[in-house]
């Protein structure tokens, strides 16, 4: 039963942040009405970009395949509304760029209720091999929720000579702000208890692990609820400690195994997914409705009215901020994801993305910073890495531009840029954009050395 | 006007790369609390060495900030005073002087410690030995009878009570101090005569200014280990190395050898412990680093205090481990998750 007075499961190192979450915990999942203009970037996935089956001009329904995979690593876009497609072209991305993408104008008088067609039919997933199934969650476009849009149906093909044992899912929200998973294991525990029996019976794992911080208790107590004795699912309440929801350290705190570098969770036979990716595979497997929405948390001391919100996929941030009443004067920066690991928005015209998993504001206090102070060796940065990781080193060779080195003797590309250590830092150095760039630089390196 | 943001075209947002958030904790408030730490301590060696011991800390401090100043680029000065580490500096080696030293040698030690302990290194967190220390060392070296020459600790009533050689004038011959006192470590020494453990817990002992109350030592160093200013393994590992072997030296021979508690209580390790050995710009980053560093200190300072030409052996031990510190860093970086050792 779950204890109070316990830590619960955990790794070693890692940073306590606040995690702020009080701002939007409490408040229930609400749809946003649908806008006139929505943009959907081929590429809003990790992989090969998806391809264009539509012409501008064309007439599409909400839920209608717009682009199809190109390739394995790649998975299908569908209209998010019904309406008409207004160019493919280059539109604003997040991060500023320009990247390819479909433009499609909402019919103001379509009724936006999503309907199965003939060429999509929804099949039973008991019935699916798992070839099928894997086909068929590539058809759907579902991907990693948690952030990393990685296709999920890819992590779902497993070769044959090994097998999985475990599903961990993927409930830790550890950063700060963010409620989205949160509210969707309170609003819907049934239909992430149902996304992870389809999953584990089509891995053929033994046991499903959920592994939920203590900072969210009614998400706990909500999926024990509805937690029937005849299903192998285990309800793990962990540490609150930032980033409990980095897979290595989840793996760890739950089956106290460590995950040798560079291999991947299947290699020690666990598979790791977030409880968003769960529901959207209960929710394609029940209705048929591919990934066209997601679960946004609209929060930090910017946003005018915090929320949690289902946004349709190509939403424009700008109108999702409208619609929680805007952002506050003082407001400096707006983040897509959570505090510690998202990305600056360039841009509130770009898209809500499959990955959004919120749209964070800051004002001047968060913002402003400190000037830089010489590194004087205090350690904290080593307490904070999860990986054990030297990132006083890292960050002196970095901007010394050693590259090499850091990889050789300090093994660099073993950091996940978790930015722990450069939130522990009363230096204010930016160890952690040191490291990406010698990332960066050592991946260009590495490519050039191929040629 | 609440909406600006959502009717301009974005003129104004920020691009910082996360993480957004930062832990309270900076710098220059770290440096805070060791000056704060070192409260307990000054105030016991105004307390003992009066006016004399006033005299030499602010005279040290000066000669620190000043040559922090003198030797830094002109737009980084007042970046660089603002952090209080040069001042701090000043302190820690004000606090390793004898009570009667010509304050013309003090502040030399300060413009030393600075000068060569710290600016020439490049400045704050790229020093390889401690700066107090490498200016007292300094002073030891240059001017060895007035280092060594003791006053006696006294009380609030002889606060007015100057020592005449704090006034010496530059290079002139030192003044022969008549109040000349041995410090307990070097009555062990040379006459093996004991101190009461008392005199040495409370600090009404001679010796250097700021280094012969373990009481309030003590409360200082609890005080930055509570507030995890300083690596608890340092001090830790410093202590029982230390006990431990003047424990066994003890237990061979009680009649030469002192005891474990007064090689604790004596001389300057305490003051060192806590707020030389564990600087953290000149110690080993990582944990198993830390406790090889220690260990070497307190067995070092064991080693020179009973088998070496000096009383006190604290100034070198401290040093000769901070030389091996790099080394120690990289022999002892910790095993990466995921990664066999």
């Amino acid at each position: 039963m779950f204890n109070f007075f316990s830590l619960g499961q955990s790794f070693s190192h890692g940073v306590h942040p606040p995690h702020h979450k009080e701002q939007t915990e409490d408040l229930p999942i609400q749809r946003v009405p649908f806008v006139s203009r929505y943009v959907m970037p081929l590429g809003q996935h990790i992989g090969i970009p998806a391809e264009p089956v539509v012409k501008v001009g064309d007439a599409v329904q909400r839920g209608q395949l717009i682009a199809k995979p190109n390739g394995f690593i790649s998975t299908a876009l569908h209209s998010p509304v019904t309406g008409k497609v207004t160019d493919i072209g280059m539109h604003r991305y997040v991060d500023g760029s320009f990247k390819a993408a479909i433009e499609i104008a909402a019919d103001p008088y379509a009724t936006q209720q999503f309907t199965l067609s003939a060429e999509q039919p929804v099949r039973k997933v008991e019935e699916l091999s798992i070839g099928d199934f894997i086909n068929t969650v590539q058809q759907s476009g579902i991907v990693g929720m948690g952030g990393a849009a990685f296709p999920s149906h890819v992590k779902y093909s497993i070769p044959d000579e090994q097998q999985i044992n475990d599903l961990l899912v993927n409930g830790a929200e550890c950063e700060p702000y963010l409620t989205n998973d949160h509210r969707l294991m309170v609003e819907r525990p049934e239909a992430v208890l149902r996304g992870c029996e389809i999953l584990r019976q089509q891995l053929g794992a033994e046991r499903v692990a959920i592994g939920v911080e203590k900072n969210k208790p009614e998400s706990i107590s909500q999926l024990q609820q509805y937690l029937t004795a005849d299903m192998p699912i285990d309800i793990v309440p962990l540490e609150v400690k930032y980033p409990q929801g980095a897979e290595k350290m989840l793996i760890k705190s739950i089956y106290n195994k460590e995950l040798p570098a560079g291999k991947l969770p299947r290699d020690i036979g666990i598979a790791v997914n977030n409880v968003g990716t769960i529901v959207a595979l209960a929710d394609y497997f029940e209705h048929g409705m591919p990934l066209i929405e997601r679960i946004v948390t609209l929060a930090g001391p910017g946003v005018e009215e915090p929320a949690n919100l289902i946004v349709p996929i190509g939403t424009p941030i700008r109108d999702v901020l409208e619609f929680a009443g805007g952002l506050k004067d003082q407001t400096r920066e707006v983040i897509m994801g959570g505090p510690m690991m998202g990305t600056p928005i360039a841009d509130l015209d770009a898209p809500i993305l499959k990955g959004t998993s919120g749209i964070l504001a800051f004002t001047d206090a968060e913002t402003a910073r400190p000037r830089e102070y010489p590194c004087i060796r205090c350690a904290r940065c080593l307490e904070a890495c999860p990986y054990f990781l030297n990132p006083s080193r890292l960050a002196l060779l970095g901007k010394a531009r050693l590259f090499t080195e850091m990889q050789e003797k300090y093994n660099v590309m073993d950091c996940v840029e978790c930015g722990a250590c450069t939130y522990a830092c009363p230096s204010n150095i930016p160890i952690v954009q040191l490291i990406r760039t010698a990332k960066d630089n050592l991946r260009n390196l590495s490519m050039k050395n191929k040629d | 006007m609440k909406n600006h943001h959502l009717k301009k075209k974005d003129p104004n947002l920020l691009l910082q790369s996360a993480p957004l958030l930062r832990q309270e904790l900076t710098t220059p408030a770290a440096m805070k609390d060791v000056w704060i730490a070192l409260l307990p301590a000054t105030a016991a060696s105004l307390w003992f060495f009066g006016l004399s011991a006033l005299l030499i800390i602010l005279t040290s401090i000066a000669g620190a900030i000043l040559t922090e100043w003198v030797f830094t680029d002109k737009e980084k000065r007042r970046f660089a005073i603002s952090d209080t580490s040069a001042g701090l500096t000043g302190l820690l080696i004000a606090l390793t002087l004898p009570p009667g030293l010509p304050l013309w040698m003090v502040f030399l030690g300060g413009c030393v410690s600075i000068g060569l302990g710290k600016v020439v290194w490049g400045g704050l967190g790229s020093n390889i030995f401690n700066p107090a220390l490498l200016g007292r060392a300094f002073l030891l070296g240059t001017f060895p009878i007035a280092m060594t020459t003791w006053g006696a600790a006294g009380g609030p009533g002889e606060f007015f009570q100057i020592h005449s050689s704090n006034l010496a004038l530059p290079f002139m011959q030192a003044q022969v101090d008549s109040m000349g006192a041995a410090t307990p470590l070097g009555l062990m020494k040379f006459e093996q005569q004991g101190t009461a453990l008392w005199s040495l817990f409370t600090g009404n002992t001679a010796g250097s200014i700021g280094e012969t109350s373990a009481l309030f030592l003590l409360l200082g160093g609890i005080y930055l280990l509570l507030r995890r200013g300083i690596d608890w393994r340092i001090p830790v590992a410093i202590f029982s190395t230390a006990a431990l072997f003047s424990l066994i030296m003890f237990l061979t021979d009680g009649d030469k050898y002192p005891s474990p508690l007064f090689t604790l209580f004596s001389g300057g390790l305490l003051l060192g412990a806590f707020f030389m050995a564990t600087d953290p710009v000149t110690s080993p980053l990582t944990p198993k680093g830390c406790w090889i560093f220690g260990i070497g200190i307190g067995f070092l300072v064991v080693l020179i205090r009973l088998f070496g030409g000096l009383p006190e052996g604290m100034l070198y031990a401290i040093l000769l481990m901070n030389a091996a510190t790099p080394l120690i860093d990289r022999y002892t970086q910790p095993r990466i998750f995921g990664r066999q050792g």
